[in-house]
């Protein structure tokens, strides 16, 4: 047995342009470990077999014939929000339980334009909404490290089909967290970018001014790789941004001397788990070493970001998934009596108990008389959290914390409880209602379950962001740790 | 805040979704510790705050009015519940 899977995208992609590996190869092997451990795990919705087969073979020519890019010939899979043509793409929910997407979207197609294979779609929390990847009417993702808890969420089955070598890497989306908080939970690197950065068309929309996709990979070197392939200018994307894309991967071997890392005192306070902030510590001590600089700065509204988030995300969604009708795609209910009952009963039996929960509080903070109290107000609060980082960024080059309060909690801990739930993301929602960017990177464990340390940087610095964290990863070798029952 | 068992039929009635009698008093529960969490939002004064509209300060792009879509009706409509000769089928909205 070959060990393929114990290799990053970089690795593969120079053994697959060296000859000394074919894409159908790759393929197969990543297939036969997804059939061996998704049993398990659940981290997949769909496996594409045929389709990554056929793939691969066309990568395998185009690699012959020197046609190839970087990433030629590498498989990865999909988180399941993102429209993929002639495939089904549910969005962890029943509502899309029958949909098989016309269509790609921009990021499916760029990457099939730059000859990767897709093996799959991977299992999430329903239209990503939930923090552990339980709501998902495919059943819960469990954690590689530890079976018994969750891989975090909403891009939970990315998270653990990374972390346990049944992808060599992934896509996912963060609205509020969503691809930090499983990153670190499965001991893997994440990376959020800048709103506008990455084509949100074909991405099935949570909180239109929120979601953003990115790369979830073992190292940063490779989210690197993956971002040079999805960022862009998309017109398709009313909010994509009109500017030129860097090299990702030029800068990682930059020296980071002198960096100086802006330390939030409220992301250090006493609702960080004891055992986190010291591996957290650990990590910060390592960047001293290599030369960096560490300030306490203050964010004075980030206390606030959770009550406005859950406003404002709510909000959004209500809007969003006002789509979903039962007309023109979708779950219909059975024997619909009028248009009444079949938009209600549609709707009441394909969304599950959170989507059905944050529908309702959109709805009510949109309704007649409410929207300054909170709408309004929340979005006040919005700009006065993002100038808080703005002058932080006056001061310092980066900033660091925790991605999340704790570890990997256990399945079915907090899902009767959707307020602890949502404040498993208190560290990570901030960035998304500012806009910013930000990371996760494996910096160690607490009894056997993986921590990750956050970086944020500011509007733009995703190539700083990624020269931070391999600098880091150049040091350590926590993102090269694999779960022992998928060694 | 709190909700009553009447405030989310009223809700789940704007929402188009059909709650479950028995599931009601949880919604209820569930919504009325949302806005309690929401209610923090009052610990800071706002007034004079311009609201955000977007993280980068810009404004909506605009394109040429012209004409980019091709026609893709039957593929789209494979994926309907129920169409007839290029229509959506509804139940009878007019007697």
């Amino acid at each position: 047995m070959s060990n393929f899977y114990q290799m990053t995208l970089a690795e593969l992609s120079t053994m697959l342009q060296a000859g000394d590996v074919s894409s159908t190869e790759l393929t197969e092997h990543f297939l036969s470990r997804i059939k061996q451990h998704d049993a398990t795990l659940n981290s997949f919705i769909t496996v594409v077999k045929d389709q990554a087969m056929t793939q691969a073979a066309a990568a395998d020519n185009a690699l012959k014939n020197g046609a190839a890019g970087p990433l030629t010939g590498v498989p990865i899979a999909h988180k399941d929000i993102f429209c993929t043509r002639g495939v089904k793409t549910s969005c962890g929910s029943k509502m899309l339980d029958n949909f098989i997407s016309p269509y790609d979207a921009t990021v499916v197609s760029k990457f099939k334009q730059a000859g990767v294979v897709t093996l799959g779609k991977t299992n999430m929390d329903e239209f990503a909404m939930g923090s552990s990847s339980e709501t998902s009417f495919y059943g819960p993702v469990r954690n590689p490290w530890n079976i018994d808890t969750v891989p975090g969420g909403s891009s939970g089955g990315s998270a653990a089909a990374v972390a346990s070598r049944l992808a060599p890497a992934a896509t996912g989306t963060d609205t509020g967290g969503s691809i930090r908080q499983p990153a670190a939970m499965c001991g893997i690197t994440g990376l959020k970018p800048t709103y506008g950065l990455v084509s949100r068309y074909g991405m099935i929309a949570f909180a239109s001014s929120l979601d953003q996709g990115g790369p979830m990979a073992q190292t940063a070197e490779d989210c690197a790789l993956m971002l040079n392939v999805m960022a862009g200018f998309d017109e398709k994307d009313s909010t994509s941004l009109e500017m030129g894309i860097p090299d990702y991967s030029a800068g990682l071997d930059h020296s980071i001397e002198g960096l100086r890392i802006g330390l939030p005192r409220e992301y250090f306070d006493a609702g960080l788990d004891k055992n986190v902030k010291a591996v957290i510590q650990g990590a910060l001590d390592q960047y001293r070493e290599l030369g960096a600089e560490l300030v306490e700065i203050d964010l004075p509204n980030s206390g606030l970001s959770v009550p406005v988030y859950y406003v404002v995300a709510p909000a959004e969604c209500s809007a969003n998934l006002s789509r979903f009708d039962g007309v023109r795609y979708g779950y219909r209910c059975e024997d619909p009596q009028d248009l009444y009952d079949l938009y209600t009963r549609s709707r009441g039996e394909g969304f599950g108990a959170e989507v059905k929960r944050r529908i309702m509080v959109g709805t009510y903070a949109l309704s007649a008389g409410y929207y300054d109290a909170y709408y309004l107000k929340a979005q006040q609060l919005r700009h006065l959290i993002s100038d808080d980082f703005r002058e932080a960024f006056n001061n310092v080059d980066v900033i660091m914390g925790p991605a999340s309060p704790g570890p990997a909690f256990n399945l079915g801990e907090k899902v009767e409880d959707p307020i602890s739930m949502y404040l498993s993301d208190i560290y990570t929602i901030a960035v998304n209602l500012a806009g910013l960017p930000g990371m996760s990177v494996p910096a160690g464990f607490v009894d056997g379950k993986p921590v990750g340390l956050q970086i944020i940087g500011n509007y733009f610095e995703e190539s700083r962001l990624l020269n931070v964290a391999h600098q880091y990863q150049q040091h350590t070798d926590w993102h090269r740790q694999i779960p022992n029952n998928y060694k | 805040m709190s909700l009553d068992t009447d405030d989310i039929k009223a809700i789940a009635k704007l929402a188009r979704l059909k709650i479950d009698e028995a599931d009601v008093p949880l919604y209820a529960t569930n919504l009325s510790n949302i806005l309690d969490l929401v209610e923090q939002m009052n610990s800071v004064n706002t007034e004079g705050v311009v609201p955000m509209s977007h993280p980068l300060e810009l404004v909506q792009r605009l394109r040429e009015d012209v004409v980019t879509e091709t026609d893709q009706r039957d593929e789209f409509q494979n994926v309907a519940p129920a169409t007839q000769d290029g229509l959506y089928l509804v139940p009878r909205v007019i007697e």
